[in-house]
């Protein structure tokens, strides 16, 4: 029943031209917002070209009417009398008439659109770099003071130790550390898994099957099991941050705990990194153990390698120096992810889109300065020659 | 009966243990404002959003311009969902679109209309709730708590529809503000031939906007009809809602 009222008949107008120079306008098919459709645009011209003629239009044809149709029938009335035309109008309903008064007076006069000079091609290049530019500098800024604010408010904590959230602190490491126990054993089972397999096959052509424990046992524990893990916790846990706090910045809550002489810094962020900064090297420690683990089991399928060879080789050739590094870059890890994407769920704007945006700018830029600081550390590291 | 455009009848509602509607019924007629009142909790809100298709009731039927919105097809469900627009009570407009694109979305979305007519019809719409016409180019966050529901009730007006929905429409708002949007919803009810539905706590916009009333509680529409048809009714949530201090003094100064 209702439903052929989808398929109505497209809304026209048909121009007849009268022996006394009058012209007569028909309209037919339904004047509705569904049966309107952009090919009515030919009419555009027909009526612009009508100058100083008595026109007729006949409406009596027009089954329905909403406020789309008599819209139209608005614009092009207007653009008749601006044309100097004598328009007179025949079978029009009552609920045009009421349409039209309606619409009339809530018909705002067509906004003369400012045009902006169109930038040229070359200038807009430097306008896009020179906002980059800015806005990356300005964002710079904008992180270096709230890296100060949140070590200020780290310090003052300090000096008096019971004002600290430790309970939050718990929480968080259960979150972001024991939470992220289950992934972390799986992907660095998997790293162990590759990086054996590749080397078995080279190791293997020089008959120095034995120094595959070398080459897991420091490659894992120097970089991979430290850079692996941040990385996955910089998706896992650095986007949650940026969420949680986008979200409670939309809430108001963040304003809520200002008023209420919270400070978010002290409330919330502190206790993320401290959070961090604590699971993530017991992270990487779990990480090395599986990665190692891993590398073993593949040496026994693969190289005939047996455990107890493995172990013997293990003790000998892998320095302890070696995990203290990659422990050590930890803590530095997770205070960049924890800072970036905190920082990102403060910048979250009033509207839903931007939580999207910021978290995943968050993981990028988190995941970014990981390998960055690891790349620092090689450098110096070996600069140094540990 | 003849012509209700909404009807619910024995409508029977539980989420989990929490029995919510058990056997409501009432009728709304073709171009009346129908209030949905009661306590936190009444089940008015879930009621409405049974209407329109965001829950299923777990019996009864609710038939909404003779389509029976538990059992039709898609096809008319998709129908119907064009002949009805929709006011949130926190407005739920499009936080990435700026407010001429969010009334514009449907027409631009449905119809097949020149982009020209449908910014026309937009700038129309802005203009007859009641905005200034540099609002169209704002994002909903730029907007204070009246202007969000005044554009929301833009979006929800923006195709002629025959049915309008209110969840809420003047909370949010001061008194000033929430007495002219209960007038523009008059206004617009009469400009558009609209059958309302609204839920309300509202006292004021009980008295001044509503024709007809249905009062939820007990899980059950405790009484359904006019104002004073319901005033005169003894139930003790009734008795306490409109002769409590603030109802008595409502109801001396009448309409």
């Amino acid at each position: 029943m209702q439903l052929n009222s989808l398929t109505k008949h497209h809304a026209n107008i048909e121009v007849a031209q009268n022996s006394d120079g009058t012209v007569t306008l028909t309209s037919v098919g339904d004047w509705t917002e569904d049966s309107i459709h952009s090919d009515i645009r030919p009419l555009d011209n027909i009526v612009a070209e009508l100058h100083n003629t008595n026109v007729l239009w006949d409406m009596s044809a027009v089954s329905e009417v909403d406020s789309a149709g008599v819209m139209l029938f608005i614009n092009y009335h207007d653009q008749l009398l601006t044309n100097n035309c004598a328009v007179s109008l025949i079978g029009i309903t009552d609920k045009h008439k009421r349409l039209n008064t309606i619409l009339r007076r809530h018909n705002v006069s067509k906004t003369t659109e400012k045009n902006t000079p169109q930038p040229q091609y070359f200038t807009s290049l430097f306008q896009s770099v020179g906002k980059a530019t800015v806005s990356f500098i300005t964002e710079i800024i904008l992180f270096l003071s709230f890296l100060g604010e949140s070590t200020l408010v780290f310090l003052r904590s300090l000096i008096h130790p019971s004002s600290i959230r430790y309970g939050a602190i718990v929480n968080n490491i259960g979150k972001a550390g024991v939470q992220a126990l289950p992934i972390i054993a799986l992907t660095s089972f998997l790293i162990g898994v590759v990086i054996t397999y590749q080397g078995a096959v080279q190791l293997e052509k020089f008959g120095a099957n034995i120094f595959i424990v070398e080459m897991i046992s420091i490659s894992v524990t120097r970089e991979l099991a430290p850079l692996i893990t941040a990385i996955v916790v910089a998706g896992r846990t650095g986007s949650s941050y940026t969420a949680q706090l986008g979200v409670m910045k939309i809430t108001e809550e963040i304003d809520a705990m200002r008023t209420m002489g919270f400070d978010p810094h002290h409330f919330l962020v502190i206790p993320r990194v401290l959070a961090l900064m604590i699971a993530l090297p017991l992270l990487v420690f779990f990480a090395d153990i599986i990665g190692i683990a891993a590398g073993m089991l593949i040496s026994k399928l693969h190289l005939q390698l047996s455990f107890s060879e493995f172990i013997h080789r293990l003790q000998n050739v892998l320095e302890v120096k070696h995990v203290w590094i990659g422990l050590i870059k930890a803590p530095f890890f997770a205070a960049l992810i924890a800072t970036v994407s905190c920082f990102r769920g403060f910048q979250v704007e009033l509207n839903t889109e931007s939580i999207g945006r910021y978290t995943t700018t968050s993981v990028v830029n988190s995941i970014f300065l990981v390998i960055a600081c690891d790349a620092i550390f090689s450098v110096v590291l070996t600069e140094l020659g540990i | 009966m003849n012509n209700a455009v909404i009807t619910v009848e024995n409508v029977v509602t539980q989420f989990d243990e929490n029995l919510v509607h058990d056997g409501v019924s009432l009728h709304i007629n073709q171009g009346e404002i129908y209030g949905l009142l009661g306590g936190s909790g009444s089940g008015k809100s879930t009621l409405l959003r049974e209407m329109i298709m965001l829950l299923q009731p777990d019996k009864g039927d609710i038939t909404v311009l003779d389509v029976d919105v538990v059992h039709s097809s898609t096809a008319e469900k998709a129908w119907l969902r064009q002949q009805w627009g929709v006011l949130f009570q926190k407005g739920a407009l499009f936080s990435s679109l700026t407010v001429a694109e969010n009334i514009a979305i449907s027409l631009k979305e449905y119809t097949d209309m020149p982009i020209s007519l449908i910014n026309d019809l937009v700038s129309m719409k802005i203009d007859m709730v009641g905005l200034p016409a540099y609002v169209a180019k704002l994002y909903p966050a730029e907007l204070s708590g009246g202007m969000v529901k005044r554009a929301s009730l833009a979006r929800a007006i923006a195709r002629d529809p025959k049915l309008l929905f209110l969840d809420e429409p003047s909370s949010g708002l001061d008194p000033v503000g929430a007495e002219k949007f209960d007038q523009l919803i008059v206004e617009l009810r009469t400009m558009l031939d609209l059958t309302v539905v609204m839920v309300t706590h509202d006292l004021d916009s009980i008295f001044t906007t509503v024709d007809r009333l249905a009062v939820l509680g007990d899980n059950k529409v405790i009484v359904e009809g006019s104002l004073d048809e319901v005033a005169a009714c003894n139930h003790s949530e009734i008795v306490a809602f409109f002769r409590g201090k603030r109802g008595q003094a409502r109801m001396k100064h009448g309409k």
